[in-house]
């Protein structure tokens, strides 16, 4: 546990219900290294969002603790980047404005390299000027990981980030973040309902069960990393397996 | 709507306008509808008198110092409370009450308190903008997303960049719509509180006119007015063109 990057133990969350409270998350538990990734996959209200941004310091947790390099997580911190589903950009600021926004805040001078590096890297250049409702559902996508990524977070947490995009783009984006991950130093925790994209990205994929209200299953996934997983036939082992897992939770 | 283009809509208009106006008037007799064409004369002779200008200074005046206090007694409240919903809950009957009173009918209590000069004025202008303002930048400032306020504390951002990189941006159109909707309403009760107990301004100016049946200056006085409004309207919408650019592209 002590190399561990992220270490999530005994977490809980309640929230206010007419009667009792609300189990959202019950006794979840589990660690990330560094340079890790975690697919969290489970049914529509299981509190897979909710982990999410407990983990981003967005939301307390009724019990339980979770620490990043060994510190306990009470708010937001630079560690961790998060990127939402409806990419949280602003639509009153400009592409560059938006990817600058976070560095703004916190006083942090950008080296125009590293700029114009995750620009390049994410397929954004030229796109500076335009407003995000300019920008097709792909590229705001890349505008809000370049945004996140920029900080150099230790961790980047990532709310269904393809899940209102087309099923081509969604694996080009795919893709693209595998090939910053392999480039930089950092791990992620990827939410989604799309059982291909927890196997291409995730080398542990978790399963909440929204019965238990807790952790169910933690699958390794020793082939991610490979840009040609997607036709192996351990990747469709592991969709067939994960497949029957979720039936059985619904 | 590009410059030129605004430009022609104005003309048209005028044209349309001083062409109804003049048939009308040959209809009803100039006594009743003055000519325009002698209207017109009359506002270039008036053009170049000094009275007629501190008429119009005046009146500005006292619409800009309304409208003045209005938004920033108006703004600041409502970019509050409609980003504090405990704050808004707690005060919203005390808005809805406040709101449908038809703040004229107050005039004779603010003139007492105020005084019959411009403070009075001003502050009946201010307050009946304050509601309107308050009102619509308060609605503004509750269409701020979920996924923009996590965003926002994940990259750092405190209450002050809150304000300042979300709920003034979201609440910007919807404040320059209300000052716009505010400027038509601030001419109306700067008429009315002009042509009472002062013997400076357009409404005073209007009415004195029309008291004398001296329609053509009269007529003077109501375009002066309205060229007042229209001005400020057309100020507001370049403001707002280039201070939301991203609604405008």
């Amino acid at each position: 546990m002590s190399n561990s990057l992220l270490c999530v133990e005994s977490l809980s969350k309640y929230f206010p219900g007419l009667n009792k409270p609300k189990k959202v998350l019950e006794d979840v538990s589990f660690t990330l290294s560094s340079w890790d990734s975690l697919a969290i996959m489970g049914p529509s209200g299981c509190g897979k969002t909710t982990l999410l941004l407990i983990i981003a310091g967005l939301l307390q947790s009724s019990r339980g603790s979770i620490t990043i390099d060994g510190e306990p997580i009470n708010g937001p911190t630079r560690k961790i980047g998060l990127v939402l589903q409806e990419y949280g950009l602003f639509p009153w600021k400009t592409v560059e404005a938006n990817i600058l926004l976070g560095a703004r805040f916190q006083k942090l001078k950008i080296p125009e390299k590293r700029l114009s590096e995750f620009k390049s890297v994410l397929g954004i250049e030229g796109l500076d000027h335009l407003y995000p409702h300019q920008l097709s559902g792909g590229q705001r996508q890349r505008v809000a990981l370049a945004r996140a990524l920029i900080l150099r977070p230790a961790l980047l947490l990532l709310d269904e980030p393809f899940a209102a995009i087309d099923a081509i783009t969604r694996e080009r984006l795919q893709d693209r973040l595998l090939a910053v991950f392999g480039h930089r130093q950092f791990s992620f925790i990827i939410v989604t309902h799309n059982i291909e994209e927890a196997i291409f990205l995730g080398k542990r994929i978790l399963i909440l069960n929204n019965k238990a209200c807790g952790l169910c299953t933690i699958l390794e996934n020793p082939g991610v990393g490979d840009l040609h997983y997607r036709t192996k036939p351990g990747f469709f082992e592991l969709s067939t397996r994960l497949r029957n897992l979720l039936e059985g939770l619904d | 709507m590009k410059k030129r283009q605004l430009l022609i809509t104005y003309l048209v208009t005028i044209i349309l306008i001083y062409g109804l106006w003049y048939v009308l008037s040959l209809l009803l007799g100039s006594n009743l509808l003055p000519d325009p064409f002698v209207v017109l004369r009359q506002g270039v002779l008036e053009l170049d008198k000094a009275p007629f200008w501190s008429h119009v200074g005046l009146s500005l005046y006292r619409i800009l110092a309304g409208l003045f206090f209005g938004f920033i007694l108006a703004v600041p409240i409502g970019l509050f409370l409609g980003s504090n919903e405990r704050f808004d809950r707690l005060f919203a009957p005390l808005i809805y009450l406040g709101y449908p009173i038809p703040k004229i009918v107050l005039m004779p209590i603010i003139f007492v308190l105020f005084g019959l000069g411009d403070m009075g004025k001003i502050v009946l202008i201010t307050m009946i903008i304050f509601f309107q303002l308050l009102i619509t930048t308060r609605d503004s400032a509750r269409k701020i997303s979920k996924e923009v306020i996590y965003s926002l504390q994940s990259l750092g951002g405190n209450r002050w960049h809150f304000y300042r990189h979300v709920v003034w941006p979201i609440s910007l159109p919807g404040i320059f719509t209300s000052l716009r909707i505010g400027t038509g309403t601030a001419v109306a009760v700067l008429f009315f509180v002009e042509s009472i107990a002062t013997r400076k301004g357009l409404g005073f100016y209007i009415i004195d006119a029309w008291g004398r049946a001296d329609y053509s200056t009269m007529f003077v006085g109501i375009i002066a007015l309205s060229c007042i409004g229209i001005i400020l309207y057309e100020v507001f919408d370049l403001l707002e063109r280039k201070l939301c650019k991203w609604k405008n592209i």
